[in-house]
This record gives structure tokens, C-alpha cells and sequence, in this order.
């Protein structure tokens, strides 16, 4: 599969699987479409073009499943700094249908954010705020984690310990999808898919 | 590893709630509707003259396209700062259906914006020497006719929230779909300032609302699915 964008392909077409127990994380220099391609598995894009295939038959036909399975933490963190880091997640785990109050703490707590349940998050940091996004993981028993570029913002030791949830969650048949510029040192395999830009071949030479 | 799970009503409670809660911790927006309504009928008399006669012939119609510039105003923040910081982008991949996501944010949209409208327009009729007699028109309609005008602004508000400036777009988008409202609340609050009955114009604006309120969620989750796909 590819991206496309103002009719051109935006990266050589690449084709990967993802089974549970695996670390993928996309290559690519900036601007080559990590992104793009995330979103376009996320379904916020339709500017695919190959196939998807999830459990065996087209995502297309099963994008509810799909999105109850997936925890999508994209650039844009979708906190409402007006609100607390234990409001935001109450919003967030009610989309997904999951009645969180009882998990919120803990999963704060996880990220090293305990004491800051109720501080609005204009108040954090934007490391901190970061955090609160990936408090997200351990609110849903989702399997894949699409994680695009997590480590920003995020201090050393937040690295260490991101790096030690993603090994843990595919330790325990979980699997992620990721962009990041960091070297990662992961106690888990990890696979590499690059992508490399496609220059100026038009669509219609594919055809 | 289940976790305890919500109905969908529940779920429809916290995305209420939580725009809710929003709105109060940031009440300058809210205010800003309320207090254009408030300085166009107090600039009106200035501007008019203050004859009694001549402002009671006004005031319906002018109450009732005062209100609805005000719904227009408030209807171009309902998905822009989801759109910005990506709570929106969470709530299209969230399971969830979009059809009753957008029809909670648009319950609360109305919650804060057309219910204090429709509760403080009464008063703000006295300015304008609207007949006492008329004031249950202006309320009811105004209850009714500013749910349909938040429900056809989240259209307009979804298709535009992916410009840079889609403030004038968004009214040349909306406007259109607001004038059957207009037509209806200005001529419930006339005939009842006249001494008619206006159940019928009450009546047309319901229909109008039972329309919008099972159909407009359609069309703003499909607009916030192209305005997200960019």
C-alpha cells in the first residue's frame, strides 16, 4: 500500500503484516508519509491506495471492531486543557464505552502523574500533558497500539518506562504500530519498515 | 481484561456533560451570544427611536433575527477547538457512532447557547415594547426554533471546521437552512402580539425540529469525516 496526495504517491508501496507479540516501527524521513499512513490504517484518511486487511477480510467492512481493538494516539494529543487529566480520560473512556472511574487513578498513577488527577491541564507540563495521553493505554484493553511519534515531549526516564509498556504489552500477545525519530532500546524484537519517497511517478504511470 | 462498560445513553451523558463542563470553565463564550442579544435590542430603541407604537410593530421579527445572528455566531465554535487539539480525530476512531456523538455535542451546544436565549429574550422584549401578551410565543418559539438552528448549524459547522476562515462560508452555508425558522417564530410572536392563536406556527417549527433532530446528526458525521480527512 501507498498514500496519495494532490494525485501522487507519496512513498514506494510497502506491505506489512502485524500479529500479536510485534513492535513495528515505520522509517522514513519527514514529510515521506509515516504519518499519512497511520492515519489512513486509524481510518481518519481515504487517501489510500492497496488494501488493508484486518483478521483476515478488508477493514473497510469491519471499521467498528477495527476501532475497538485500536488505541490511536496520534500529534494532536485531544486534551481539553480547560479540564483535568481525570475528566479528559472519563470523556475518552466513555467514547469507547467503558465506564472508567474506578481504572483512571491507577492508570495516573502508571504514568507518573498521581496528585495530578484534578489540576486542569493548562496547569502541566506538555511532557505531562503527553503522559495524560498515554495514561489512554491502560484505559481500554485495546490490542494494537497505532502510537504516532509518543515519545515527544517525554523526558528520559518517561522514554525508559514508554519503551518498557510497549515490550510489556507485546510480552502479552498485544501488538504496536509506531513512528518515532528515537533509538529505541527496547527488551522486545523490534521490526523496522522504512519508507522510502516516491519521486514525482505520476499515478497514471501505475496504471 | 474486561472493563465495566457504559450504555449508550450513559455514553451520550458524558459527552454531554463534559461540553457541558467545558462551557462553564470557559464562560466568556457562552456569554458572547447572550451579550450581542443584549446590546442589538438596547442599541435598537437608539437607533429606531423610542416610540412605543413603531418599536411593538418591529419587535418580533427584529427579536427573532436577533437571535438567530446570535445561534449563528455561537454554531462556528461547536467543532473548532475539537478540531485543533484532535478530541474530534478520538472521537471518529473511538467505536462509538458518530451519529450520536454529534447529536450529543449538538444537545449541549443548544443547552448553552438557544435555552438561555429563548430564557432571557422576554426580558430583553420589554426593550423592544413587545406586548406581554406575546411573551409565551417568543419563548416557546424561540425553545423550539433555536434547537433546529444548532442542529442545522452543526452542519455547517462541521463542514467548514477545516478552514482556516470558514466564518463567512459557514453563513452562506447556513443562512439558507435558517430561514423556515425565521419564518415561523416571527410569525408565531406577530400573531400572538396581535391576539391570534400561533399553536400552528408552533406546531410547523416542532415538525421542523422533528426533522432536524433524527436527520441534521447524519450530515454533520459524514461532514466531520471529509473535514477530518485533509
Amino acid at each position: 500500500m501507498s498514500c496519495e496526495r494532490d494525485d501522487a504517491l507519496l512513498f514506494a508501496p510497502v506491505s506489512f503484516t502485524l500479529a500479536g507479540g510485534d513492535i513495528v516501527q515505520l522509517e522514513g524521513a519527514n514529510g515521506v508519509g509515516k504519518t499519512s499512513l497511520l492515519r489512513a490504517i486509524g481510518g481518519l484518511s481515504s487517501r489510500l491506495c492497496g488494501e488493508l486487511f484486518w483478521r483476515g477480510a478488508p477493514l473497510s467492512r469491519q471499521r467498528a471492531e477495527f476501532a475497538a481493538a485500536t488505541v490511536y494516539l496520534g500529534h494532536a494529543i485531544g486534551l481539553k486543557v480547560a479540564l483535568s487529566a481525570r475528566e479528559n480520560l472519563q470523556w475518552w473512556a466513555a467514547l469507547r464505552g467503558i465506564d472508567a472511574r474506578a481504572a483512571i487513578a491507577p492508570a495516573l498513577d502508571r504514568v507518573g502523574l498521581i496528585g495530578y488527577e484534578d489540576s486542569p491541564c493548562y496547569q502541566l507540563s506538555a511532557g505531562q500533558q503527553r503522559r495524560v495521553s498515554l495514561a489512554r493505554l491502560f484505559l481500554s484493553a485495546a490490542i494494537l497500539w497505532i502510537l504516532d511519534e509518543p515519545f515527544t515531549a517525554i523526558d528520559r526516564n518517561g522514554v525508559a518506562e514508554l519503551e518498557s509498556w510497549l515490550a510489556a504489552h507485546a510480552d502479552a500477545g498485544g501488538a504496536v504500530l509506531l513512528t518515532t525519530h528515537q533509538q529505541l532500546s527496547l527488551p522486545h524484537a523490534l521490526r523496522r519498515v522504512a519508507l522510502q519517497p516516491e519521486r514525482l511517478r505520476e499515478m497514471s504511470t501505475h496504471e | 481484561m474486561s472493563k465495566p462498560t457504559l450504555t449508550t445513553l450513559a455514553i451520550l451523558m458524558q459527552v454531554v456533560r463534559r461540553d457541558l463542563l467545558l462551557a462553564l470553565r470557559r464562560r466568556a463564550e457562552i456569554a458572547n451570544p447572550l451579550l450581542f442579544f443584549l446590546m442589538v435590542c438596547m442599541l435598537l430603541p437608539l437607533g429606531i427611536g423610542p416610540e412605543p407604537q413603531q418599536l411593538a410593530a418591529l419587535a418580533p421579527g427584529m427579536l427573532w433575527i436577533i437571535a438567530l445572528l446570535a445561534c449563528l455566531l455561537a454554531s462556528d465554535s461547536l467543532f473548532r477547538s475539537d478540531f485543533d487539539d484532535g478530541s474530534l480525530e478520538q472521537m471518529l476512531l473511538s467505536p462509538s457512532a458518530m451519529y450520536l456523538l454529534t447529536l450529543a455535542k449538538s444537545v449541549a451546544h443548544w443547552l448553552v447557547t438557544g435555552l438561555p436565549l429563548a430564557l432571557i429574550a422576554p426580558v430583553l422584549a420589554l426593550l423592544l415594547q413587545l406586548p406581554a401578551i406575546a411573551m409565551p410565543a417568543l419563548t416557546f418559539s424561540l425553545l423550539l426554533g433555536t434547537a433546529v438552528l444548532s442542529l442545522v448549524g452543526a452542519i455547517g459547522a462541521a463542514l467548514t471546521v477545516g478552514l482556516r476562515r470558514g466564518g463567512l462560508l459557514l453563513s452562506l452555508i447556513v443562512l439558507p437552512l435558517y430561514v423556515p425558522v425565521l419564518i415561523f417564530g416571527a410569525s408565531a410572536v406577530q400573531a400572538a402580539a396581535e391576539g391570534y392563536l400561533y399553536q400552528g406556527q408552533l406546531a410547523a417549527l416542532g415538525a421542523l425540529l422533528a426533522l432536524a433532530l433524527p436527520l441534521a446528526p447524519f450530515a454533520v458525521a459524514s461532514a466531520v469525516r471529509i473535514s477530518i480527512d485533509n
